[in-house]
């Protein structure tokens, strides 16, 4: 049972933001309708969210402006209290947690970074780095030396002593990842992290927080408006719409299956063979002695590929990370996944 | 009807005054009615009505409802007085061990309160002006007056000026660089050379402990009302009156309660000082983005953590601003605050002004304002200055500046001792120079002010009594001609028109506490005076401002013009316009039109500077010339700004009018002055600087929600 136990776990979580929000939604009997809280004077943020985030996972939560994704985060973290439902944290009810109990967890397993960075003006990088440390009762040398640490794996090295508005954007991100990892928590939330920086900038930084996610293994609740970020990151994704996930799902299948038409909105846009994994297309092994001897990967995405699969006369065998044959795929079937809509 | 369906609010204003004058002609001067005086002086006439309200009984004379309003608040300042004086002397009584008799006393639990207050600011206001000019009331407070006598060398002879002034000059130098440091040193010369050492160093010792005090007191409040919204809601009309209050006004009340003395010039200019350090620290601590707080939660802060290391760091910019009012503010209680016993420029600056003593009366006022413009910089630069934050600093960097200074303070202790020496016989000038001992230029104001009487006396006598004869005696006969109703109708008209029901009732409420209380007509006097002057300021300032907004360097000339005017403390405008015109009606209007202007040339050259650029391309654009793009763009954007401007210039304006009454007027400062000497004058005292305060609630009202409307109406946030 532990070892399978979810690290985040969220049930039925409504979080309804007005005077009689409680008992409005006792009288609704789990039946929430935005429309009619609204004229009841209640904005409805998070409607019926459950979900699992399991140990080393990262759950991606896309959504438009206004969706509920903040919400949901800050539900999740308790930096406000859901209206109804449950949330466990490693098992441990979070809604019951006594405030020096929640003001523990944070001080040694949760870690957030925030869309505007939030730094502390008064602070220079390192303190700013050090500051949960500090508050955690640890003394300066030994935090000054940990948040140093921090500066280098973030790599702010020779910038410690800047004060955050000497920085750029990207540069104050990085404090504001650094400073939630300085705790060393199992948990990180991000609320759209990468929003306030530009394309460039972003993409670098999507890539260098895939580089420490890849070495750390974290388990992560990420909020994103961004669908290519998304799919870019994501080890599941959770759409959502007004409040209610819409679909929750590996990328590939929210591409290939989308559960409801807003999603698939979301999809068509999407150039498949960007975000599938051959896997996600493979056929079963058929005829094991009519193969190319060129092997692809199951994790490599498409269009990476493409190009050397369409060279091959025959089918190309598909392996996994122990260079075991799982399946083959077809030059023709990358023809379709590329140019056609046959599926 | 075309024409008033296309301008409906013009015609509601015009039908407005044409009631009111319609009410004016309509109601006649009752007979026998004796204006000002006949309400206010409780002169028993016959024919008097009476009535009895909580034991208290009021009489008065009967006039029209709609010429006058009976005084049914007549009643409470008397109250006020008797609840003051049940707590200080009836309330709980309770037994407390006197040392000096060396037996138990029984004593009100208030009185005992007050007292403990006193004596502690007291003991600290001794204690920092001992440290600068010397004494023995500390050490004999820790020991007695015995042992004083049997130790004489225990008596500290406080610090040589010399060091204090490398002191300032090393601060001014660590803030903000070589032009205070040199700005610092020549003031604190200036005040050593001209022998106003001791004084100055008086006012300094109160101003040290009343502005830390009221500092951590509006600091608390604000941490206080930023939690918890009941304290907020609590709060917020309190400061809105008492940021409108007369500083007199607090007067006797605080020396009804503590006595009179420094301790109650402190006390006073905390109450008058603390109310915007909450605005300030409430408007911080707001403005704190929710993303820092939720970091500093995540961070796993506690409340207390939160609050002291992310909240109040963060809103610091704001915070720090408070501390330079809580400065401002103080100074300019420094002179108020001596009439009920502060001792140091501001008694000396009083005294003179009472002999008619220009010179002396400058001679101080130039110190005050210096102390004023010293802080006000200092603070200014503290609260700009960016902590520098080095890791690797050697122990004479780090401790660069104090180690300066304790070179100073040898090379001062050295210096006073070979001034003992060489200043034989009288004063060691290396130590201190004695009060008027110094050089004086009292003779030269003196004489400059008998100069300019004998050269122009003549145009100044012609055109004293032309403003008064012809401009002022006319407006207030015609403000004191108003019956009642024309005003309410007025006033209450007012509002609804510019903010409907809601403003209507509102300004309603505060006229009518005016017109229940006896001093209806000198709230009229008072009015009146206010009127004149923002009248006068708002032409100046309106058009000083659109001119020196014209370009850039001279907005920024005239704002910094603004802002050094902003730091003198308010009574020392009464210096050069009594030098100037004596002890008139004249000269207080002068002092009110100087002050006055202040806000409305800096409200006009802001709000003037802030429309955006891109609509002066716009503009440009479509072919307009300068003129036009100032009447039809440039005025009607930045017009709610502007009227914010007037709002203060009204504030502004009521505080100096209610100083004026100094020189000596016959309006509701006259009576709150007066109350200084009046055994009963604490309810006396509040009851009339509330009454200002509603006055300046009134417009406030007004204007705040015209241009609120408008602003919006203009899509400005
Ligand atoms: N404190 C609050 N009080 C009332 N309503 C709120 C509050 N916080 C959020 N909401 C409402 O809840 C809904 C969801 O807001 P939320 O901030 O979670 O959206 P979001 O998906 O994070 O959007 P964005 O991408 O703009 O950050 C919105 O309609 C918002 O107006
Ligand atoms: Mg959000």
């Amino acid at each position: 049972m532990t070892s399978v136990e979810p690290v985040i776990r969220c049930e039925s979580v409504y979080k309804i933001f007005g005077a009689n929000a409680e008992k409005m939604l006792k009288d609704a009997n789990g039946n929430v309708d935005a429309k009619i809280f609204q004229e009841a004077g209640c904005i409805v943020g998070v409607n019926n969210a459950s979900f699992d985030v399991s140990r080393g996972e990262m759950l991606v939560v896309m959504g438009l402006s206004g969706s509920g994704k903040s919400t949901l985060l800050r539900c999740a973290s308790r930096l406000t209290d859901a209206t109804s439902g449950k949330i466990y944290i490693d098992g441990q009810d979070l809604l019951s947690l006594k405030n020096k109990e929640l003001i523990e967890l944070r001080r040694n397993k949760m870690g957030m970074v925030f869309q505007s960075f939030a730094l502390l003006p008064h602070k220079t990088v390192l303190e700013n780095i050090a500051f949960p440390l500090q508050i955690k009762g640890i003394k300066t040398k030994d935090s000054v030396s940990k948040a140093m640490e921090m500066v280098k794996l973030v790599g702010l090295d020779g910038r410690e002593n800047y004060f955050p508005r000497e920085l750029s954007g990207g540069q104050q991100q990085r404090v504001g990842i650094a400073r939630s990892l300085a705790v060393e928590p199992d948990i990180w939330f991000l609320d759209e992290p990468f929003s306030a920086l530009d394309p460039l900038i972003r993409k670098e930084m999507q890539d260098e927080f895939l580089r420490l996610q890849s070495s750390l293994k974290k388990t992560i609740l990420f909020v994103t408006h961004d669908f290519d970020e998304a799919l870019k990151l994501a080890d599941r994704i959770a759409i959502m719409k007004d409040g209610i996930i819409e679909q929750l799902d590996t990328p590939a299948n929210i591409v290939l299956n989308p559960a409801t038409e807003y999603v698939r909105k979301f999809t068509q846009e999407v150039p498949r063979e960007k975000v599938l994994k051959i896997e996600a297309v493979m056929d079963p092994v058929a005829d094991e002695q009519n193969l190319s001897d060129f092997k692809v990967s199951k994790d490599a995405i498409i269009e990476t590929v493409a190009e050397k699969i369409l060279d091959q006369e025959k089918s190309v065998p598909v392996i996994d990370s122990n260079q075991q044959v799982v399946g083959i795929i077809k030059p023709s079937k990358v023809i379709h996944v590329v140019f056609g809509n046959s599926e | 009807m075309e024409f008033i369906n296309k301008h409906p609010k013009l015609f509601q204003w015009l039908l407005l005054l044409l009631t009111f004058f319609g009410l004016i002609f309509a109601i006649d001067v009752p007979e026998g009615y004796k204006f000002i005086r006949a309400e206010a002086e409780h002169v028993i006439v016959e024919g008097q009505s009476t009535y009895s309200f909580l034991g208290i009984s009021v009489s008065y004379t009967y006039f029209n409802f709609l010429w006058r309003l009976p005084p049914w608040l007549g009643w409470f300042p008397i109250w006020i007085n008797d609840v003051l004086y049940f707590f200080l002397n009836d309330w709980w009584k309770i037994d407390f061990w006197d040392s000096d008799l060396g037996d138990y006393r029984t004593r009100p639990f208030m009185l005992h309160v007050t007292r403990f207050i006193s004596s502690t600011l007291l003991f600290f206001i001794e204690f920092i002006r001992e440290i600068f000019i010397g004494g023995v009331k500390t050490v004999v407070a820790f020991t007695s007056w015995d042992w004083i006598d049997a130790n004489p060398w225990a008596e500290f002879r406080g610090i040589p000026w010399t060091i204090v002034t490398a002191g300032a000059a090393i601060l001014g130098y660590k803030l903000a660089g070589r032009g205070l440091a040199i700005f610092a040193a020549v003031t604190m010369i200036y005040i050593s050379v001209f022998g106003q050492w001791e004084p100055s160093m008086q006012t300094l010792s109160f101003i040290l402990v009343a502005a830390p005090v009221s500092f951590i007191l509006g600091l608390s409040l604000g941490v206080w009302a930023y939690k918890s919204k009941k304290v907020e809601t609590a709060l917020s009309p309190i400061l809105m009156v008492m940021q409108t209050m007369p500083q007199y006004a607090y007067l006797v009340p605080v020396m009804v309660l503590f006595g009179i003395g420094d301790h109650a010039g402190a006390i006073a200019t905390i109450v008058v000082a603390t109310p915007p350090m909450i605005l300030l620290t409430v408007l911080g601590l707001r403005a704190v983005s929710p993303e820092i707080i939720d970091a500093g939660k995540m961070s796993g802060c506690n409340d207390f953590q939160l609050m002291l290391k992310v909240l109040i760091p963060t809103a610091k910019r704001d915070i720090l601003i408070g501390v330079n009012q809580v400065i401002m503010v103080c100074l300019s209680m420094a002179v108020i605050s001596s009439f009920i016993g502060a001792k140091g420029l501001g008694w000396n600056l009083l005294l003179a002004l009472n002999r008619l003593n220009i010179g002396a009366a400058l001679e101080a006022g130039v110190c005050i304002t210096l102390i004023a413009v010293i802080l006000d910089k200092l603070s200014l630069a503290w609260a700009n200055k960016q902590t520098d934050y080095f890791t690797n600093l050697n122990f004479f960097q780090r401790y660069k500046y104090g180690l300066i200074f304790a070179g100073t303070v040898i090379i001062g202790l050295i210096l006073a001792y070979f001034g003992s020496f060489y200043f034989k016989e009288g004063f060691n000038y290396l130590f201190e120079v004695p009060h008027n001992k110094g050089i004086s230029n009292e003779d030269f104001w003196n004489r400059g002010v008998d100069w300019i009487w004998d050269t122009f006396f003549y145009p100044l006598k012609v055109f004293n009594t032309w403003l008064i004869v012809d401009v002022l005696q006319p407006m207030r006969a015609a403000f004191l001609r108003m019956p009642v109703v024309a005003t309410f109708v007025l006033v209450m008209g007012a509002g609804y028109i510019i903010g409907g029901l809601r403003s209507a009732l509102i300004v309603g409420g505060f006229t009518l506490f005016i017109a229940l209380t006896e001093w209806w007509d000198r709230a009229l006097v008072t009015a009146y005076m206010a009127t004149c002057g923002v009248i006068v300021s708002s032409i100046i300032g309106v058009t000083v401002g659109t001119v020196c907004s014209q370009n850039n360097y001279s907005s920024k000339f005239i704002l910094g013009v603004c802002d050094t005017f902003q730091t003198f403390p308010s009574f020392v405008y009464l210096i050069p316009v009594m030098m100037l015109f004596g002890v008139t009606d004249t000269a207080v209007l002068i002092a009110v039109v100087v002050y006055a202007t202040i806000p409305a040339t800096r409200y006009t050259v802001e709000g003037l500077r802030s429309i955006p650029p891109s609509l002066h391309d716009a503009a440009a654009m479509s072919g307009v010339t300068a003129l036009q793009r100032l009447i039809k763009i440039d005025f009607p954007l930045a017009f709610p700004h502007i009227m914010l401007g007037i709002n203060q210039t009204v504030v502004f304006a009521l505080f100096m009018v209610i100083i004026g009454a100094f020189i000596g007027t016959e309006d509701l400062g006259q009576y709150i002055l007066k109350a200084l000497s009046d055994r009963q004058g604490a309810g006396k005292g509040l009851i009339l600087g509330i009454c200002v305060a509603f006055i300046g609630l009134i417009v406030d009202n007004l204007i705040r929600t015209y241009a609120e409307k408008r602003k919006k109406e203009l899509g400005f946030n």
